[in-house]
C-alpha cells in the first residue's frame, strides 16, 4: 500500500510536467489549426520554458521569488496529495493557499498591471471556489469518504449521479485552465490590456516556473475530472483518460470560440451555475443516497 | 544546446510610424504567415521579450520610453528596426523633432529596410534576429560582457523601389 502510494507519487511528480507540457503543446497546435494556422511544435511549450531558464534573471522586489517559490511547492504538493490517494479537501485547500501565495507575489511587485491582475485573480477564485467545494462534497456523499484512495475503488462511477457536479466543474475548469472567456487575470493569449496580468513582473526562471506549476495543475485538475469515471475497473480507467481528453479539447474548443468576458459575467454564471448545477445535485444525492 | 532562439518572443514598439509598418508586422501573426510557426508569440511585456521591433523613427518624446523598454526587457535581447524610418528617420529624417533611426537611441542588431517592410522581410529580419540571439546567449554563457557594439548590418535587402528616397 505505502510501496504503491510512493510509486504513484514519483510518478506524479516526474511525468506531470512531461504530460502538462504535451497538453499545452497540444492546445497551440489544435488552436492554430482551429485559426486556420499551422502552429509551433508540440513541443514548443517547453522550449518556451527552457528559453525562460535561460534568460538574465531580473527581479522587482526580492521577496516575490520567494512567494512564487511557495506557490509552486503548494501546487505540487496538492496534486501530491491527490495522487497518494488523499483527501480531497486538503488538496483544494492547499490549491487555494498555492493561489493566494501567487497573488500576494503579484502584490508585491507594486506594479498597477500586476496588481490589477491580482485582483482579478482573487474575484476568479472567490467564482470557482463553491463549485471545487460542492464537487467534494458529492464526491463525499455519495462514495462516503473524501479520500482519492477510496473513491477510486468505488464500485460504481460517480459520474451519472453526479452529473450536474461534473457540469459545473467542467464550467470553472475553463476558469482554473485560463482559457476565455474567463482569463482575466493572466492568459496565454496577445490579450494585452493589462500587459500580462497576473505575471507582468517576472520573468525569466520565475515565470518558467509559473508555467510549470500550471502544468502540474492542470494535470491534477484532470485527474479530478478523471474520478468521475473511476469504479475499480480498467474500463472506468480508460474512459475516465478519454473523458479527460475530450474535456480538454472541449476547454480548447470554447478558449477559440469566446472573447475574454468582464470579471462580473465570471462571477455571477460561476455562481448560478454552482447554485443551479451544484446544489440541484446535492439535494437530489441526499434524497437518493 | 540553447533554446533561446527556439522560442523568441517579441515586443512591438511603434516610435512616430504612419502604421504602415506597424500592421505589417501585425500581418505576420495572421494565418497567412503565421509566426508562430518560429514560436514566435507578440507579447505585450518588455520583460517577457527577447526581440523587439521598433517601427518609425525616434523622437525628442519617445526615446525616453524606447530606452525604458530596452533596459526592461532581461538579456539576451535583440534590437530589429523595421522599416526604412526606424532604420534611418527615412522621409522623416529631417523633421525638426527626429533624432533619426532607432540606432541613435539603443544598439540595433538587424535592420529591416523598405515602406512598409513586407512581412516577408520582417519575418526575415526576425530570424536573422535569432542568430544574434543565439550568439549574445553563447556570450553570456561564456561571461562576455556584451560584445563592443558593432552590429552586424544583417539588412536584407527588400526590393527597394519604393524606399529609395531619402
Amino acid at each position: 500500500m505505502i510501496i504503491k502510494m510512493i510509486i504513484s507519487i514519483i510518478a506524479y511528480l516526474i511525468l506531470a510536467p512531461f504530460v502538462g507540457g504535451i497538453l499545452a503543446g497540444l492546445d497551440r497546435k489544435v488552436s492554430a489549426r482551429m485559426q486556420g494556422r499551422v502552429g509551433p511544435s508540440i513541443l514548443q511549450p517547453f522550449y518556451d520554458v527552457l528559453k525562460l531558464f535561460e534568460k538574465e534573471p531580473i527581479t522587482v522586489t526580492k521577496v516575490q521569488d520567494f512567494y512564487v517559490m511557495i506557490f509552486v511547492i503548494f501546487v505540487i504538493a496538492s496534486g501530491v496529495i491527490f495522487f497518494a490517494g488523499g483527501d480531497l479537501l486538503l488538496v483544494i485547500f492547499v490549491l487555494t493557499v498555492a493561489s493566494a501565495f501567487l497573488i500576494i507575489a503579484a502584490y508585491s511587485s507594486n506594479s498597477p498591471y500586476a496588481q490589477v491582475g491580482a485582483e482579478r485573480e482573487l474575484l476568479q477564485m472567490m467564482a470557482y471556489e463553491p463549485m471545487v467545494l460542492m464537487t467534494c462534497i458529492g464526491f463525499y456523499m455519495y462514495c462516503g469518504s473524501f479520500a482519492v484512495r477510496d473513491i477510486i475503488v468505488g464500485t460504481s462511477m460517480p459520474f451519472l449521479p453526479l452529473i450536474g457536479i461534473f457540469i459545473g466543474f467542467l464550467f470553472i475548469l475553463t476558469i482554473k485552465f485560463r482559457k476565455s472567456p474567463f482569463d482575466l487575470s493572466m492568459s496565454h493569449h496577445a490579450h494585452q490590456e493589462l500587459v500580462k496580468g497576473l505575471t507582468t513582473e517576472f520573468s525569466g526562471k520565475t515565470l518558467g516556473l509559473i508555467e510549470i506549476s500550471h502544468w502540474y495543475e492542470n494535470v491534477m485538475l484532470l485527474g479530478f475530472v478523471f474520478l468521475f469515471f473511476a469504479n475499480g475497473t480498467v474500463w472506468g480507467a480508460i474512459i475516465g483518460v478519454l473523458v479527460c481528453i475530450v474535456t480538454y479539447f472541449f476547454e480548447v474548443l470554447i478558449d477559440n470560440s469566446f472573447a475574454r468576458m468582464k470579471w462580473q459575467f465570471a462571477f455571477k454564471s460561476a455562481w448560478i451555475v454552482a447554485l443551479v448545477f451544484g446544489v440541484i445535485n446535492i439535494f437530489v444525492l441526499y434524497l437518493i443516497v | 544546446m540553447s533554446y533561446i532562439a527556439k522560442s523568441p518572443w517579441v515586443i512591438h514598439y511603434d516610435g512616430s510610424s504612419c502604421n504602415g509598418c506597424d500592421i505589417e508586422v501585425l500581418a505576420c501573426l495572421t494565418p497567412m504567415y503565421d509566426v508562430e510557426r518560429f514560436g514566435i508569440i507578440n507579447t505585450g511585456n518588455p520583460k517577457h521579450a527577447d526581440v523587439f521591433l521598433v517601427t518609425g523613427s525616434v523622437n525628442e518624446q519617445n526615446k525616453e520610453v524606447v530606452k525604458q523598454i530596452y533596459e526592461q526587457m532581461p538579456e539576451p535581447k535583440v534590437v530589429v528596426a523595421v522599416g526604412i524610418c526606424a532604420c534611418s528617420g527615412g522621409v522623416f529624417k529631417q523633421c525638426y523633432n527626429i533624432l533619426g533611426g532607432v540606432d541613435t537611441v539603443i544598439p540595433v542588431d538587424v535592420y529591416v529596410p523598405g515602406c512598409a517592410a513586407r512581412p516577408e522581410a520582417i519575418i526575415d529580419g526576425v530570424v536573422k534576429g535569432l542568430a544574434v540571439l543565439q550568439e549574445k546567449r553563447d556570450n553570456m554563457v561564456k561571461g562576455i560582457d556584451a560584445p563592443a557594439e558593432e552590429p552586424e548590418a544583417a539588412a536584407e535587402e527588400e526590393k527597394t523601389e519604393e524606399g529609395g528616397e531619402n
